[in-house]
């Protein structure tokens, strides 16, 4: 046999209990909880791990972060239900929410445990949260830490919980693959090794879907050298939407899209600004638009009863996408008054050491937006900096509620049958398990909620492996098929790469680049991108429906001219099936649920009577179609 | 904001099979460039896809060699700013240039306990499997005081 080499991949076949795809803060809880319940049970389970990078900095917590977002603390988790419900504009899934809520904390405590530095009031400084110590809060649910190694902790503590050996990185997982005897089961998981010609084929009894949010389905707003600075991480190519979708499990509220509003082109947070230190925003004139236009949104016939209270995320984004429209740009954050006001009350010292908060809040979790405020010369407390929406991000865990369906704890009064199948976190397929951002209709959850999930399937998937014991995963595709289906952009190259004089244009393929340009310029133009401040309608959507048709039989002649590029083909496929799971969402939710996140201008308002519930849908991989429904929202608490 | 390597500075982390930044990367950007056929550098590491760049840092703090930065994105931002770490055991430094020259420096603390430390399950109780189908509790039993009167049908 000839030497494995490009083209020619090993092919390594493993049998686990099982598998665990990703390796972000999801996985991390997973492989936390895991092994305790094995052992509480006596079974001796084979658990495997693969993330497509490396665990101590892999997933959306890479940089670290400044603060941790779900801490219920002195809260009650029914609080915690109304806050996220409110955001999210009425529809969650509240056993779901509240699940995590009463795990949360949990959670945080064991990071602490670990070294993960945690901000506390004066004179607690040396109690941790487990004993009492009161932490610096920046909102009613958000704690501070010195979060730079957040990531390399928690990976440090999953890496020892699971062993080295049961951690496979730098592999990639294409597809799930479902079961020979039973369609409606998975039973394998299938990828390719970005640093060795091998491909990997698991099969397993149960498997956990955790490859993050969906970045870079849109067009992002910059596209030169700053194309990557996308806000959430430009590496979560929505590979969980699209294997879950693929192998027939239902997806819901995919119409949903966060579309944070953060400082201009480096996306820094906010959050620390407004929560922190008070700052307000302003338009170009100065004037204190979100106080003096407030009240736009409080006409019910188009907002409903949304606009009263404290409105949503989206809502606010709403009240600055009407000042950018109406020209009164750009939109300020107005951090040398901020910074002015906390000064009147503080000592020198103390406003030095505000300046270093301020300045760690990006160096934590959003580096470059200190390269832009260095590089145009920018001291917040001097000089105002603009803000802006980004493009839109299909994500579950942080403000946004894009997912699949899942089956909700058991214990909670009011909830309806149907919302619980047997296994916790366990999605419509048999065996087929998700967490964080992977979980839809439940948003909020942030790092320690998703890390909490991850905790919570894990427990569910040591019961369901011990259940099906006996049962033997036979995959519905040979092995030589799936070979041939993920090496086949590398074998195209091949095959025809001398056609042409340049390798870039090439009639008969297509680059992962280019592809990736042209699904982002459909969605941006089509879907409620930038390009359009966030609208569409029927009639544009339709258009968008056919291009992604064909994009997606373009697929099937991307190229491959090395092991990097052939991730790069993957990932971008899977962005086509999370960006036709999302407009196929959006054009079936006929009303204009998020506004400030999208609009369907063709109903643009806020329609409860009709739509005051989950859309869910299912894809069949064999026919191409989406099937699409309504399910009733039900409140849980008051 | 694209990280490049300084070619004084990287020596190919001495030849290892991984290089650190090449290992890091989550988006497998970084790359050794063994016989000099990509770069002219030989045995020097380079950025691959500079415009995919989250500019998360993880290779720059990694290098053991401080041999990479970062050149802000052209399409951006105006140059001659930079902002560089050096991340020790227990803490982080930032050095901040702005354009006009102006040189911030910041330092913060990155873990209360010694590198490799970690132990995921020193002082926690074992779980139960009495406990296994209940879904109140994770075996840390660490669960959350709750009020069911909250509840709709309490
Ligand atoms: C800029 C920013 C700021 C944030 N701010 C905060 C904050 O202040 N507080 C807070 O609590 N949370 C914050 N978050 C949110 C938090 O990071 C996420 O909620 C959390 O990381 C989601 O966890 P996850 O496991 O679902 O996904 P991730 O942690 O992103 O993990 C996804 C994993 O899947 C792997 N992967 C992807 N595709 C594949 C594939 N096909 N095969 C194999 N592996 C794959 C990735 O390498 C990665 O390991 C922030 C996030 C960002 C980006
Ligand atoms: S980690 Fe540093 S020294 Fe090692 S190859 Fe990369 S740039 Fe060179
Ligand atoms: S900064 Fe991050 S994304 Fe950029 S090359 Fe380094 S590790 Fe990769």
């Amino acid at each position: 046999m000839a030497e494995f080499g490009f083209g020619n991949p090993e092919i390594v076949e493993e049998e686990v209990d099982v598998l665990i795809i990703g390796g972000g803060m999801a996985a991390c809880g997973a492989a936390f909880e895991i092994g305790q319940w094995a052992k509480a049970a006596g079974a001796n389970l084979k658990i495997k791990l693969v993330d497509k990078a490396a665990l101590s900095r892999s997933g959306a917590v890479a940089q670290g972060l400044s603060a941790i977002n779900t801490y219920c603390g002195e809260n009650d988790p029914s609080d915690y239900v109304r806050y996220v419900r409110n955001d999210l504009m009425g529809i969650i899934r509240e056993d779901l929410v509240y699940d995590v809520g009463r795990h949360v904390d949990d959670s945080v405590h064991n990071f602490e445990d670990w070294g993960l530095p945690i901000w506390k009031q004066p004179g607690d400084e040396d109690k941790s949260l487990r004993a009492g110590g009161k932490p610096v809060r920046s909102g009613k649910w958000q704690i501070m830490i010195n979060g730079e190694s957040y990531k390399w902790i928690v990976a440090e503590a999953a890496k020892k919980a699971l062993g080295m050996e049961n951690i496979q990185e730098r592999v990639f997982i294409v597809r799930l693959v479902t079961d020979k005897n039973d369609p409606s089961r998975v039973a394998a998981a299938a990828g390719f090794s970005v640093r060795e010609h091998k491909l990997y084929i698991y099969k397993f009894k149960c498997c956990l879907l955790v490859a993050g949010g969906a970045v870079n389905v849109f067009r992002p707003r910059s596209v030169g050298e700053g194309t990557g600075r996308a806000w959430y991480p430009v590496w979560n190519a929505g590979s969980t939407y699209a294997m879950a979708a693929e192998c027939g499990a239902e997806l819901t509220m995919m119409e949903n899209r966060f579309v944070p509003a953060r400082f201009k082109d480096g996306y820094g947070p906010v959050g620390a600004w407004f929560l922190l230190f008070k700052a307000k925003v302003m338009n170009g004139f100065g004037e204190d638009y979100s106080t003096l236009r407030a009240d736009i949104i409080k006409d019910e016939k188009r907002f409903g009863k949304y606009g009263h209270g404290v409105p949503g995320t989206c809502l606010r984004n709403h009240i600055m996408l009407e000042e950018m429209l109406a020209g009164r740009g750009p939109i300020y954050m107005d951090t040398p008054t901020a910074m002015q006001k906390l000064a009147e009350k503080m000592t020198p010292k103390e406003v030095k050491h505000l300046e270093a908060e301020a300045w760690e809040d990006f160096l934590d979790m959003t580096i470059g937006q200190c390269g832009i405020w260095a590089g145009e010369n920018i001291e917040p407390e001097k000089t105002p900096s603009e803000i802006m929406p980004t493009e839109p991000y299909l994500l579950g865990s942080h403000s946004g509620c894009a997912g699949i369906w899942v089956s909700g704890p058991t214990d909670l009064p009011g909830v309806p049958e149907e919302w619980s199948w047997g296994y916790r976190s366990m999605t419509t397929v048999k065996g087929l398990f998700t967490a964080g951002d992977g979980v839809g209709a439940s948003g909020h959850k942030f790092s320690s909620g998703s890390f909490t999930e991850g905790r919570i399937a894990a427990k569910a998937m040591v019961r369901f492996a011990l259940d099906n014991k006996d049962w033997k995963p036979e995959s519905s595709r040979t092995t030589a098929e799936l070979v041939e289906e993920i090496y086949r952009p590398v074998k195209t190259f091949l095959e025809h790469k001398d056609y042409t004089t340049a390798i870039d244009v090439n009639p008969h393929y297509i680059t992962p680049k280019m592809l990736q340009f042209r699904l982002q310029k459909l969605m941006d133009e089509y879907v409620a991108g930038v390009a359009t401040y966030y609208r569409t309608n029927g009639a544009m959507l339709k258009v968008a429906e056919k291009k992604l048709e064909m994009l997606k039989e373009d697929s099937l002649k991307m190229r491959a001219k090395d092991l990097h590029e052939l991730l790069r083909a993957w990932e971008n496929y899977h962005r086509i099936i999370a960006a036709e799971a999302h407009m196929k969402h959006i054009q079936f939710r006929e009303e204009t649920r998020y506004p400030g996140f999208y609009y369907r201008m063709d109903h643009n308002y806020i329609d409860d009577e009709n739509w005051k519930c989950f859309v869910n849908s299912r894809y069949d991989r064999n026919t191409k179609q989406w099937e699409i429904k309504k399910v009733p929202y039900v409140q849980l608490i008051k | 904001m694209p990280t490049f390597v300084r070619t004084d500075k990287c020596d190919g982390c001495k030849g290892q099979d991984k290089t650190a930044c090449m290992y890091i990367c989550p988006h497998d950007l970084m790359m050794l460039d063994k016989d000099g056929s990509q770069t002219g550098h030989a045995m020097k590491a380079y950025n691959q896809e500079p415009e995919q760049c989250w500019e998360c840092y993880s290779c720059v703090k990694i290098c053991p060699q401080n041999a990479i930065e970062v050149r802000h994105y052209a399409d951006i931002v105006p140059l001659g700013a930079s902002v560089q770490p050096l991340r020790g055991s227990d803490s982080i430094l930032w050095t901040i240039k702005f354009r006009n020259g102006t040189v911030k420096r910041f330092k913060f603390p990155i873990r209360t306990t010694p590198e490799g430390s970690a132990d995921p399950y020193g002082g926690k109780p074992a779980a139960d499997w009495k406990d296994a189908t209940d879904d109140k509790v994770l075996f840390t039993k660490g669960t959350h005081k709750v009020d069911m009167s909250q509840f709709l049908k309490g």
